[in-house]
């Protein structure tokens, strides 16, 4: 059954291609467009290009990024865990974690980060002390808030709370994406609920969570300048602002910090790409397996990919077939 | 799964099902699908169900691995019931997720679409249950796994993604996946019917293997020459009751019914 050509391939047809002129104008005349961004760019004198150069190294800017890139992660990954929490709490058969998860997804989307920043920074104010000990009855630990709640734990905490809320849509579409006689199979063989979740259902809801999931961690890496409204001062946007003003110079700096979001978006990216790669195996023919383990990835190529891969026809193998 | 048949009580019974009624929905949405069924599979034996879309004899089939809930009625698989727990008092409980998961994991069950876990590898899919539910070595459930590919002729495919199977192997490696589990009994659900013609035989020919080493099996299928080959008892079913049963040969060939006659003149 190996699908290799059988004899002689036949001479492939000689034709003159279709005339396209078009397809030339069109390309020079967008080149030329980005000649003169690109010059207008380098050339102008006011960016003080000089200045960025300095600054994109200066040691408050990259404390900056450093500080940018723990809010980010630090706020996804508590943002990731609260919205599968709340994605399986809104597919329970129990009315009460049905309606909190949907209760907490309507309040964190339905108000500004802003204005929820604002309160984050002013929970001392509202609650200056913080105890711990039976609800309603005797308290057994008490703290004062500005100690326990700093700055830097209102912006993580702020952010990830408002960022799980959309997250847990992305979960739940994820995991409603998953073929429903999945979770059949599994239960025949005998699995519980949890571990049904766990390895059969999530890796599979992946495939669907993770591009989204990608693009709200670029949108978090900039959101992340929003939390001078606590404030938080030392990430990205801060700091060169801080210095831009200082120098009297504000352009150059904003595009410093232009430049190391655009840097790190750049990385994210290809994370994302490997991720993709990963939660896709299985789903296309295995193309894109772990490679390197025999029929995973070095794969010969079977005809019907070679067929799928000219993009001329559509292949679903997860077509539903009815007899 | 060979001593089992060869055991001295080969007539005992495997599944009891008495008089199951399934509701779905209520109020005026409700679909009143089994209407009291009874059925009896003594240990070792293969029992096909016939029947006309409709009839209920997947949701049969459904309800005796728990997946759907009997509405009336009870089914007992191994003398055990299933689903409830009856105290001494005659009072019915439900039985904990737990529990029941332990009892399906006796039963093995093999689907229309085979339902394979696409992101496994063949093997993978095969080991999965063994070594989540059973606690088995992945070593161990490794050798066990590459053997029972080997028994549907699949060995040099384990590696393979259930997205580069046929679709007849793929309903082959469902039926290993279900064996690791070393069933009791094994529940078919219309396993050739999402198959191109020219791939049922070999699925076919993998249960047939499997109902000669003495598997209790039950097959819901339009199979008319497997019925015929490989059944001890043929059932019919329609409309949520089973209105004809007894030995292939008195059902397919002579069969006292109008309904059946008429459902039998469609399918050969």
């Amino acid at each position: 059954m190996e699908d290799r050509p059988s004899g002689q391939l036949p001479e492939p047809l000689h034709a003159r291609p279709v005339p396209r002129p078009g397809r030339w104008v069109s390309a020079v005349v967008v080149l030329v467009l980005v000649a003169m961004a690109v010059n207008a760019l380098v050339t102008n004198p006011n960016f003080r290009w000089d200045t960025v150069w300095l600054y994109l190294r200066d040691v408050v800017v990259v404390r900056g990024v450093g500080w940018t890139l723990v809010l980010t992660f630090g706020s996804m990954a508590i943002a990731i865990v609260l919205a599968v929490l709340l994605a399986v709490m809104r597919r329970s058969d129990n009315p009460v974690m049905r309606s909190v998860s949907w209760f907490w997804i309507w309040f964190f989307r339905g108000t500004p980060i802003y204005t929820q920043l604002v309160f984050w920074g002013l929970l001392s104010v509202l609650y200056p002390r913080l105890s711990l000990g039976i609800p309603f009855g005797p308290e057994f630990w008490t703290f004062t808030t500005q100690d326990v709640i700093t700055a830097f734990w209102a912006a993580l905490i702020g952010l990830a709370f408002n960022e799980s809320a959309y997250l847990a849509e992305i979960v739940r579409a994820g995991l409603s994406s998953v073929d429903p006689g999945q979770t059949e199979a599994a239960k025949a063989l005998g699995m519980k609920d949890a571990k049904i979740l766990r390895r059969i259902v999530l890796p599979q809801a992946m495939r669907v969570i993770v591009p989204p999931t990608g693009n709200e961690t670029i949108s978090m890496l900039k959101t992340t300048s929003l939390v001078l409204a606590i404030p938080f001062t030392l990430e990205l946007t801060y700091a060169t602002n801080q210095i831009g003003s200082r120098i009297f110079q504000p352009i150059p700096l904003l595009i410093v910090a232009a430049l190391w979001y655009l840097l790190i978006t750049s990385v994210l990216m290809i994370g994302q790409h490997y991720l993709e790669r990963f939660y896709g195996r299985g789903f296309d023919g295995g193309r894109t397996g772990r490679g390197g383990r025999g029929p995973r990835g070095g794969r010969k190529p079977r005809k019907q990919d070679l067929i799928g891969a000219s993009g001329t026809t559509k292949d679903d193998p997860f077509l539903e077939v009815t007899p | 799964m060979t001593a089992s048949a060869e055991a001295p009580g080969t007539a005992e019974t495997m599944v009891e099902v008495r008089d199951v009624h399934k509701v779905f929905g209520r109020g005026h949405d409700a679909v009143h699908v089994l209407k009291g069924v009874s059925l009896d599979v003594p240990r070792g034996s293969v029992t096909v169900v016939l029947g006309p879309s409709g009839s209920g004899k997947s949701t049969l089939l459904r309800c005796v691995n728990e997946l759907e809930e009997i509405t009336a009625g009870s089914i007992h698989v191994g003398g055990d019931l299933m689903g409830y727990r009856r105290d001494d008092k005659g009072v019915l409980h439900r039985l904990h997720p737990k529990v029941i998961a332990k009892q399906r994991s006796r039963i093995g069950m093999v689907f229309q679409r085979f339902h394979l876990f696409p992101h496994k590898t063949a093997l993978e899919n095969v080991m999965e249950a063994p070594v989540q539910v059973r606690g088995l070595s992945k070593a161990e459930a490794r050798r066990r796994g590459l053997e029972l590919l080997d028994r549907v002729g699949l060995a040099e495919r384990a590696e393979f993604y259930p997205a580069q199977l046929s679709g007849g192997q793929q309903q082959r490696v469902a039926i290993a996946r279900a064996l690791a589990m070393d069933p009791e009994l094994m529940l078919f659900d219309e396993p050739t019917s999402a198959l191109d013609p020219e791939l049922v035989g070999e699925v076919l020919a993998v249960m047939q293997d499997l109902a000669r080493s003495g598997m209790t099996m039950i097959v819901v299928t339009h199979e008319i020459g497997f019925a015929r080959e490989v059944a001890d008892h043929v059932v019919f079913m329609d409309d949520g009751v089973i209105v004809e049963e007894g030995a292939p040969a008195d059902v397919l060939d002579n069969p006292s019914e109008p309904r059946l006659r008429d459902f039998l003149a469609h399918v050969l």
